[in-house]
């Protein structure tokens, strides 16, 4: 392992032209994601948090663009690439698994053979090989009997064990960089559970980079290294799981704490935040939060809000939780 | 899968009933085939004979019994105006309809899928844009009127194709083909073109439809982030599933050009069934009316019958006999 991270996002911005305006769905979002690394992005629906994914493995829809920043995958610049060239990279170096694994899979194909597709599309192996790989995949994510099941079709298989075939066909040529978009969400508790251990087992042993987006704080507690808290397009707060989830800086982050169920809070009030998430089309100026937060003062809604540098790129907040009085006096 | 078969080849069987008993009331309904087949110096005996020989003088369900056993080995009787048996006419103009319906149907296809995949594909692009404001003339335009268009520039202005019949034909056994010669593949082309053009065009927006929508879907994106082709995505996975929607659609429109056929063999005085069959309603021939009517009314149900088959060959979610468990 190196010292350069698995994937690195420099200052991204995502631009939509829509008849009413530029639309930002990502502003500006930096991070960067280690090997072997599990990196939480959690936030309200709308935060940008899809966006930003499909944004890494190239997948934005038009008329949705990249206008700014950069992507780097092992230190190489992706974001300008060519489409064919970032084709091969998809699936070899990157792999995205999905929310829903009974949409993901294409009904009409053997799981067989949109595996050894995969396999042969990145790998100069042979059909036989190919096949070979293909069940030692099945076999990787638990399928039971992967070398008799490998000719079923999709239909044949229940929802937790399609998650699995699906994060298979994810990782069968084996990338560096896993983005999963709510892998769980369309599943039930209990096999949640299983597929979300299946992903950090195979993250660890493989030393895969993974950005887990989600909007389950228990699974960001119970998976992650790092967390990334996105509203409205921008980053909120960036840092350690157990920084972030036990001591937040950004407001918006400890209302999102305070209103989800974790065992380790004990039996604590869970309290709403008050309003909804702003449109992209119709941000307030100033701090896109500043409307929702109990902390906000007269800079807040005049200056757009800080980058995380201010707060030790922890929190992109102008009065984060925690500050010093002097700190604040001075900004 | 069996008991869906048996079910779907019952249904059919009573669908050629109906049309059976629609096709025989045309005998006893419409016009007396006696006067029509004598002449002026008629005798009663003469009448009596007639009767008798054609069977006429039964009651109506015996009658209509002994023309279903008699059409089911393929006998519908003496033709009212030509005297030989429909058998042996239909059996001659046959080959002229099929062989155009083939070509049109080939064409319409292979025409349509290719299309209706590039309008989808391209969907923004210019040619694509301009092939879908095509096609919609295309639909709107009557098919004769599509016809006549044809022969006007092609046979009257660039004289370059015939107008009308089939050119020269080769006979093979008790076919006769237009394909072995020149002038019969030029005779083909106009009234194939004609004929299938509608059929071309509702499956081109048919398979455009359903391609815009199957790569919208989940594992279409998910097939991309695997770094699968765009070729592979487009007709792999793609392709295929849109094709059950589409054979439903191509096998109904062969049905229908069969049927369609009579329109564009009378613009081409084409000499097949279609024709034959607008000569007999002139003529109110019965016999030759109600053979067309049986024959085209099986091609419609073996057609949807073959198509239903087809069904089962392509998704196997219909295939429940196939699932290994595992729920
Ligand atoms: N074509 C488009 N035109 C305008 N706005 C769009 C378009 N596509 C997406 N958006 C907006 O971009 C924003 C980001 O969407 P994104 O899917 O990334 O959210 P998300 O954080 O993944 O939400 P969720 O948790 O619901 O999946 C949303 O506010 C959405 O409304
Ligand atoms: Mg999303």
């Amino acid at each position: 392992m190196t010292d350069t991270p698995v994937l690195s996002v420099r200052n991204l911005v995502v631009e939509i032209p829509t008849r009413h305006g530029l639309l930002r769905p990502v502003d500006d979002v930096s991070y960067d994601i280690e090997a072997g690394e599990i990196l939480g992005v959690v936030g309200e629906s709308g935060a940008g948090k899809s966006m930003t994914g499909n944004a890494v493995i190239g997948l934005l829809d038009p008329p949705a663009r990249i206008t700014s920043g950069e992507i780097l995958l092992s230190g190489q610049p992706i974001h300008n690439l060519e489409r064919s060239a970032l084709r091969r990279l998809r699936g070899k170096k990157m792999g995205m698994i999905f929310q829903d694994p009974l949409t993901s899979l294409n009904p009409l194909l053997t799981i067989g053979d949109q595996l050894s597709e995969t396999i042969l599309e990145h790998l100069d192996i042979s059909q036989t090989q190919a096949r070979k790989r293909a069940i030692a995949a099945l076999e990787e994510v638990g399928i039971p009997a992967a070398s008799a099941r490998i000719n079923s079709y999709p239909h044949e298989f229940s929802g937790g064990m399609r998650q699995r075939v699906v994060i298979a066909l994810a990782l069968c040529a084996e990338p560096d960089l896993i983005i999963a978009d709510e892998p769980t969400t369309a599943l039930d508790v209990s096999v949640q559970a299983q597929i979300m251990a299946l992903l950090k087992r195979l993250c660890r042993d493989r030393g895969v980079a993974v950005m887990l987006v989600t909007h389950d704080m228990g699974v960001i507690a119970e998976a992650a290294d790092r967390v990334a808290v996105m509203y409205a397009g921008r980053l909120a707060e960036l840092g350690a799981v157990r920084e972030v989830l036990t001591n937040a800086r950004h407001p918006y982050t400890a209302g999102l704490m305070a209103s989800t169920p974790l065992a380790s809070q004990g039996r604590k009030r869970l309290r709403q935040i008050p309003g909804a998430m702003p449109r992209l089309g119709a941000l307030p100026t100033g701090c896109a939060f500043h409307p929702r937060c109990d902390h906000a003062q007269d800079q807040c809604r005049q200056e757009p809000g800080p980058t995380l540098d201010r707060c030790d790129g922890r929190a992109a907040c102008w009065f984060p939780i925690g500050a010093d009085t002097k700190e604040e006096a001075q900004a | 899968m069996l008991a869906y078969i048996i079910r779907r080849v019952f249904q059919s069987a009573l669908v050629l009933l109906v049309v059976g008993l629609v096709a025989f009331s045309m005998f006893s309904f419409v016009g007396d085939p006696v006067d029509n087949m004598l002449g002026q110096e008629r005798t009663q005996a003469d009448i009596e004979r007639l009767r008798e020989t054609l069977g006429l003088d039964q009651p109506f369900v015996v009658q209509y019994w002994r023309f279903l056993e008699q059409a089911a080995q393929g006998n519908f009787g003496l033709s009212y105006r030509q005297g030989r048996p429909v058998a042996e006419i239909l059996v001659e103009r046959l080959p002229a309809t099929l062989e155009l319906a083939f070509v049109s149907g080939l064409m319409a296809l292979f025409g349509g899928i290719a299309l209706g995949i590039f309008t989808a594909i391209r969907r923004r692009g210019v040619s694509a844009n301009i092939i879908m404001t095509a096609s919609l003339i295309g639909v709107s335009l009557p098919t004769f009127l599509i016809g006549i268009l044809l022969i006007y520039l092609f046979s009257v202005e660039l004289g370059w194709l015939p107008s009308f019949g089939r050119g020269e034909v080769t006979r093979i056994g008790n076919w006769t083909t237009g394909f072995l010669t020149t002038s019969g593949l030029k005779a083909l082309i106009l009234p194939a073109i004609t004929l299938g053009l509608y059929q071309m065009t509702l499956i081109m927006r048919l398979v455009r439809t359903e391609m815009l929508e199957v790569l919208r879907m989940d594992y279409i994106r998910f097939a991309r982030a695997r770094g699968i082709r765009e070729k592979s995505v487009n007709f792999r996975h793609a392709l295929k599933n849109t094709l059950v929607p589409v054979i439903t659609i191509t096998g109904l429109q062969l049905g229908s050009i069969i049927a369609f056929a009579i329109i564009t063999e009378t613009v081409f005085q084409w000499p097949g069934v279609g024709l034959l069959f607008i000569n007999a309603i002139q003529f109110v021939d019965i016999p030759v009316m109600a053979a067309y009517l049986m024959m085209i009314s099986v091609m419609f149900v073996g057609i949807n019958l073959i198509v239903d088959m087809l069904y089962f060959a392509i998704d196997p979610r219909l295939r429940a006999d196939r699932t290994a468990g595992g729920h």
